[in-house]
């Protein structure tokens, strides 16, 4: 079999503990493989990376890239697109358009081009998985998966609320099986529901959800064991109650209590760290160092930043009731769509500014928590794409974190009371290599149970970058020398070579099919498609589709 | 012969946006004789129902082989200057993502007959933004149910039953019992009977009358006069804006009736906004009708693979966005188009006749199930198995919601989807050996 060989590159894999030291790295049939013996091995390529940085692939574990919400947000707005950088169509490639929300073959090149060869697309209705689905078969190169919505989903609530954690366990399941989907996902848990039916929203995760008789927090725990009990690859991914309000920090600091030493990953958690009250925009604050201080003695739990960028964005979000927040806040065109029996969506343009107190803030709270988690394996990059900023600006978050004296510059610029509300002054901190390979690959990838993604060792996925080692960190993560993708180079120095489709990641979890017929009778009693036409085919994989075993721990 | 029977069960109807996932098809030697809980429209559509006749593949009225078809196919496209690619609400998104890689490889314009009923809807929808559900939403919440420019009971005779106004839901135990149906019209429709209120407005004033609801939703004073020539008074809109602000889940439909009259996305801009405002006191939703079965499949390939619904122009190597600059009625009728190539749509017998008279003029290719005026006109024309009855695949229903296709026999033609991949791949090997020439 063909042998690819990268030799003399200086090699970042945190996962094998290798640090900085130059190494070969050997590839065949899409995999990493140890050196071969056997003198007769044919090498038919030979990539030279001397002077080079090696790292995996970038895996991303928080965006939104496809799916039913992803593409109202294409609809909404073509002005977002119009004075937007556009993707050329070549002899190989497809053509695209950018500005926050990429068309499809765009995202996958443009992941690709960045040196990301993984995403996951954070929050799908399982009535919309057949969408998602389909949008990855045109999403090139990367390997991908989707979070399904669960928190607001009124079979699970009402098996929270009658305590049947059994049925829940096997109703979560059959929906993970049915919609191809890879985690459990909760957004705003209870609050999208109460919106849906009257138009309010839930604030303390003890307060009752109307008629399903249960709250927050019952959900929360709830579907968290039931993640750890089908053994999931990734524990539940929570989006917390009451996003992007002053005060919020104690709603966080709630949910984190919750869990009760339970595994789970908070998202966006800078858009929950916010001290002050919600009527006094005056007493916003950062409450970043208290809750950091949580995480730092919790192992068991994760959480990506949700980093904020200054520039015009689209926010787009499961959580219905935040996107009429924002329409409110902002007077800006405001989409809603909500989806029956289990979710919600809210979908607004927003333009974060400098001058902004609020949105420097979230600016500042954002590398606040890159900064302040000690444990860099237990925090991922995220800007939660597009919502605090496209994912583009990976590697102007990067310069951020490794350059002090850059990202004290940008402090001075924004808006002066950011300086005595954060904390951000007064940290030193610069990140290593190192460790931004753990916060951009690998440790994603442990936090995602993806075992063969995130690192270099024997056996893992192929899936290599190759960056030019430069004291100008922008331009070296912003344009890698060379992508790799399942051992084969898809991206020359930003020019995409090869396109292969990547594949769907998802599970399928066991369930005991005699829960099914009491599944059936509600959805026959309130869908309007056939329980039938409901579960998603293997036609709609892209690739080959990639089956991630469900292991209880 | 022997005599086959099968039945196929959740079978999807693809007469309408309604796409009806519950059809139970009876088909005895590949021909359907029942079509159970199928619609009148959706009967006709299934047991009229027979294979395409004559050839699969005609050049210039004369029978083709596929290969020689697919092949002049391509020499027409990459041979024009400004090629059209049009129709697609037809098909099954599988083919649909073929066509908009075409047109992609070749540089031409991509629009589907959105253009041509629920457009200016995507252009308010990007004005204003949409407050809209899938339609379980509706059965499960809405007590009041308006239907704005819409003729259900003869263009969606299911939506009723299945949807809006019939079915008992999880918050509206008593089903119909439990909602007020509010039509508005310019005429008096077969669905008139069957609403709890009629108003019957003047042509050309939805809007008016649209953007005066607004204002009283808003607390702002109107007089009579202010509705003058509208055919309604405050009497009869008095007790209606009360009855939205006051309902627990409102929803408006809006058909064809108001996003192709005066006024257009302007009209649907007045509508998505009303429901948007209403959102102040209760939740309250638009979501257009849309017609045929997957147009809104239609709507959504074209935007996640260019990022725009419909209107597109790959001219210049990369999507851009004009309706009316690059929908198709205006690159035809304006004689800008020098090639097109129509997928299960019939312009020659629907569009105006400026489009019609310069699109007889140019080469084009034309993929239809049945003889049309226009595959009878078409330089190329194929001949295509039907989608869901012949073709498996994905369909979009109105409300955004995906759903397959059980096909209840084979056809002997190909599917649309088969003939596009064939086109796509004979056009990148031309291309590609005119590069390796021209290198």
């Amino acid at each position: 079999m063909a042998i690819t060989r990268i030799i003399g590159g200086k090699i970042y894999d945190p996962t094998n503990g290798i640090n900085g030291i130059v190494r070969d790295i050997w590839m065949e049939n899409g995999k990493i493989i140890a050196p071969p013996v056997d003198p007769d091995s044919v090498i038919e390529k030979v990539i030279d990376a001397t002077g080079r940085i090696i790292m995996a692939g970038g895996v991303d574990m928080h965006c939104h890239i496809a799916g039913p919400k992803v593409n109202l947000a294409r609809k909404m707005r073509p002005e977002d697109k119009r004075n937007a950088r556009h993707i050329l169509k070549t002899p190989l490639t497809r053509s695209g358009t950018v500005g926050s929300v990429p068309s499809t073959f765009a995202t996958g090149y443009l992941y690709a081009g960045m040196g990301y060869t993984t995403a996951f697309d954070a929050a799908v209705p399982p009535l919309g998985a057949r969408h998602a689905h389909e949008e990855f078969q045109d999403t090139p190169i990367l390997d991908k998966g989707f979070f399904l919505l669960m928190g607001n989903n009124h079979y699970a609530l009402q098996q929270i609320a009658a305590k049947e954690p059994e049925k829940l366990k096997h109703f979560a399941s059959w929906l993970l099986d049915s919609a191809k989907g890879y985690a459990i996902k909760l957004v705003n848990p209870g609050g999208v529901e109460v919106w849906k039916s009257g138009g309010a929203n839930i604030h303390e995760i003890d307060e009752d959800i109307g008629h399903f008789n249960c709250t927050p927090r019952q959900i929360i725990q709830g579907l968290t064991q039931t993640a750890m009990d089908i053994g999931l690859p990734h524990p539940v991914h929570i989006h917390c109650n009451n996003l992007g309000l002053p005060g919020n920090w104690h709603t966080t600091m709630a949910t984190m209590d919750a869990l009760e030493g339970r595994n789970a990953h908070l998202t966006h958690i800078q858009f929950h760290s916010y001290g002050g009250e919600p009527d006094d925009q005056s007493k916003f604050c950062s409450k970043t160092i208290e809750l950091a201080n949580f995480v730092n003695s919790h192992p068991e739990i994760t959480v990506d930043v949700g980093q904020v960028l200054f520039g015009e964005t689209t926010s787009l979000t499961g959580d219905g009731p935040l996107g009429y927040y924002l329409h409110k806040v902002t007077g800006r065109k405001w989409t809603n769509a909500d989806t029956e029996m289990e979710a919600g969506c809210g979908i607004v343009p927003i333009t974060y500014k400098e001058k902004s107190f609020v949105h420097a803030l979230q600016w500042a709270i954002g590398l606040e928590w890159y900064l302040l988690v000690k444990d860099p394996w237990q925090i991922s990059m995220s800007t939660d794409h597009p919502n605090g900023g496209s994912f583009l600006a990976y590697p102007e978050i990067i310069q951020l974190l490794m350059d002090r004296n850059y990202r004290n510059e940008i402090l001075q610029r924004i808006h002066p009371r950011v300086l005595e509300r954060t904390s951000l002054k007064d940290i030193p901190r610069e990140y290593t290599l190192e460790e931004i390979a753990i916060i951009t690959r690998a440790g994603p990838a442990r936090t995602l149970g993806l075992i063969n993604k995130g690192h270099l060792g024997i056996g893992a996925d192929a899936d290599v970058t190759i960056y030019n080692e430069s004291p100008n960190i922008l331009a070296m993560f912003e344009l890698p020398f060379f992508v790799i993708k399942s051992g084969k180079v898809v991206v020359d120095k930003g020019e995409i070579r090869l396109q292969v489709p990547g594949n769907t990641l998802y599970v399928s979890p066991s369930y005991d099919h005699g829960f099914v017929p009491g599944i059936r009778k509600w959805f026959e009693s309130f869908y309007t498609i056939q329980f039938e036409n409901y579960a998603v085919e293997d036609k709609y994989l892209s690739g080959d589709g990639t089956l991630v075993p469900c292991v209880k721990k | 012969m022997q005599n086959e029977l099968k039945v196929v069960s959740n079978a999807t109807c693809t007469y309408c946006g309604c796409v009806c996932d519950d059809i139970e098809l009876t088909v005895e030697n590949n021909h359907i004789t029942k079509a159970k809980n199928a619609c009148v429209l959706g009967k006709a559509w299934f047991l009229n129902h027979s294979a395409g006749e004559g050839p699969v593949a005609r050049i210039r009225g004369k029978e083709a082989t596929v290969e020689e078809a697919v092949e002049e196919a391509a020499r027409i496209l990459l041979e024009a200057k400004f090629p059209i690619v049009y129709g697609l609400s037809d098909t099954t998104c599988e083919a649909q993502r073929v066509a908009v890689a075409i047109a992609d490889w070749v540089g031409a314009s991509i629009d589907t007959t959105t253009s041509v009923c629920h457009g200016p809807s995507g252009m308010a929808f990007q004005g204003v933004g949409e407050i809209t559900c899938s339609l379980g939403e509706v059965k499960n919440r809405a007590d009041l149910v308006i239907f704005w420019g819409s003729n259900p009971a003869e263009s969606h005779p299911r939506h009723w039953g299945r949807y809006s106004t019939m079915p008992k839901g999880l918050f509206i135990p008593n089903g119909r019992k439990d909602r007020t149906v509010v039509l508005v019209d310019v005429r008096r429709t077969k669905s008139a009977p069957a609403a709890d209120i009629f108003l019957q407005i003047k042509p050309r004033k939805d809007f008016e009358v649209l953007w005066i609801l607004r204002a009283l939703v808003k607390g702002i004073p109107i007089a009579e006069s202010d509705l003058a020539d509208t055919g309604v008074s405050l009497e009869q809109l008095l007790p209606l804006v009360e009855k939205m602000k006051s309902c627990k889940f409102g929803v408006l439909f809006f058909g064809m009736g108001l996003s192709m009259t005066r006024g257009k996305h302007l009209n649907v801009e007045a509508a998505l906004a009303l429901a948007r405002d209403l959102n102040e006191f209760t939740r309250f939703y638009a979501n257009p009708m849309r017609g045929h079965g997957n147009v809104t499949g239609a709507d959504n390939v074209v935007s996640w693979q260019t990022g725009y619904p419909f209107g597109v122009n790959l001219g210049r190597g990369y999507p851009r966005f004009n309706p009316g600059e690059f929908t198709t009625t205006d690159t035809l009728a304006r004689k800008e188009a020098d090639a097109a190539m129509i997928i299960a749509s019939d312009p020659m017998g629907n569009f105006s006749q400026a489009a019609r008279e310069h699109l007889a003029t140019i080469p084009f290719i034309a993929l239809d199930t049945k003889e049309t005026s226009t595959t009878r006109a078409a330089t190329v024309a194929f001949t295509t198995a039907t989608y869901g009855i012949n073709v498996p695949g994905t369909v979009y229903r109105m409300d955004d919601v995906p759903i397959p296709l059980r096909p209840a026999f084979e056809s002997p033609f190909p599917s649309d989807e088969k003939i596009l991949r064939a086109l796509e791949k004979k056009i990148l090997q031309m291309q590609k050996q005119k590069l390796e020439a021209s290198n």
